[in-house]
């Protein structure tokens, strides 16, 4: 067990123990390798079965909006950014937190680890390296092989972008902060979707999305996506077909992606939960790049101010207004 | 809205944002000459047609 894990389950169940708070949100073993679930504790035995690893990708500040208790949660660089983007939206008071930052060096791509195997993963571990308590090494087990691979190898793509490893804010940590790294051309991917010309960037989408189920997944794991009926749930009025229209389809998560306009993190949730591994994030990346490059604007820093979209500036951008 | 709309993959001459008076009558004329003629410069658009099969 690395000392991440050990940490997190002494500070959630001192939490516990003191009354500090009712409950703690954290992440727990999953029942197949390489998998883990966001859990609930409320006693403190419950919070020793929390772990950390290089698994926990899913964003748990989608379980804090709207909640009336007091709570611990435990939260890595981007979850804390999406707290803050809960406070500034009056989903949740600063007051009835208590976070458990945990400095992160990125969560690994599941899909490109299992692309490397003929057959299935039957053991993953990260505790056979030198270093494991950084994860930075790891094996994975199939029936036929064993493998030793590096994490570095295998990030996940918006890890490998992320300069806010660190909680932006916290009451505790439990580990020491990492080093942020600096990402010169950190909008590529986006970049080369934006040289395509418009029949090329509409066949792009058309493929990127031509295995999606609507199943929902995308915006059920979005911390940002709180809304008490979503747009698509709507009957009266229908705002969008329902069905597998690829239209509806397209609407749907231009729409999803629009909502979320300087206000994505770019954690990487709505990928990590999708079961078709559709790219959602390629139309919230262009997005989290018009914000940051019209309004200097990055999602989630700071409590104290309002998102670009909410405010009005007379030096605001209006070229596009004739 | 509109850089999303062009980078899915619609033309940016579709959309057309302006601030146009109840007053002023000449200038909307204008507007919307200039709208139409932009969106007839390109190939119709059935992209965003739904199919019915």
């Amino acid at each position: 067990m690395n000392k991440r894990t050990e940490k997190i389950r002494e500070l959630a169940s001192n939490l516990l123990k003191d009354g500090k708070v009712d409950m703690v949100i954290g992440f727990n073993q999953g029942t197949t390798p390489m998998a883990t679930n966001p859990d609930i504790a409320r006693s403190p035995e419950q919070a020793e079965k929390f772990i950390w690893d290089n698994n926990c990708s899913i964003n748990l500040a989608n379980y804090l909006a709207d909640r009336k208790e007091k709570i611990g949660i435990i939260a890595k660089g981007c979850d804390t950014r999406n707290i803050v983007n809960h406070i500034v939206e009056n989903k949740i008071s600063r007051d009835q937190l208590h976070i458990i930052g945990v400095p992160c060096t990125g969560m690994i791509d599941k899909v490109k680890i299992a692309s490397e195997f003929d057959d299935e993963i039957i053991e993953y571990n990260e505790d056979t390296g030198s270093d494991s308590d950084s994860g930075n090494n790891f094996s994975v087990k199939t029936a036929s092989e064993t493998k030793e691979l590096l994490k570095k190898d295998y990030l996940k793509a918006n890890c490998s972008t992320c300069m806010h490893r660190n909680p932006v804010i916290y009451d505790e940590l439990a580990a020491d902060l990492v080093e942020e790294p600096v990402i010169e051309d950190q909008f590529a991917d986006v970049r080369a979707i934006e040289e395509m010309d418009s029949k090329d960037k509409w066949n792009y989408f058309d493929d990127l999305l031509k295995d999606c189920i609507r199943c929902y997944a995308c915006r059920n794991a979005c911390p940002l996506c709180f809304c008490p009926t979503c747009f698509v749930d709507e009957s009266d009025p229908q705002w969008v077909g329902k069905g597998q229209n690829d239209i509806d389809i397209r609407t749907f998560h231009f729409l999803r992606a629009y909502h979320c306009a300087g206000r994505c993190t770019d954690c990487g949730a709505c990928v990590e939960a999708c079961p078709m591994d559709i790219n959602v994030r390629a139309f919230t990346r262009k997005l989290v790049k018009d914000s940051f490059e019209i309004y200097g604007w990055e999602a989630g820093l700071d409590t104290e101010k309002r998102p670009p979209l909410d405010t009005f500036n007379p030096n605001d951008p209006d070229e596009f207004i004739k | 809205m509109g850089n999303l709309l062009e980078h899915m993959g619609i033309e940016k001459e579709r959309l057309h944002f302006s601030w146009v008076s109840s007053a002023e009558a000449t200038k909307f004329v204008e507007v919307a000459k200039k709208v139409t003629a932009a969106v007839r410069s390109i190939e119709p658009n059935d992209k965003l047609v739904k199919k019915l099969d």
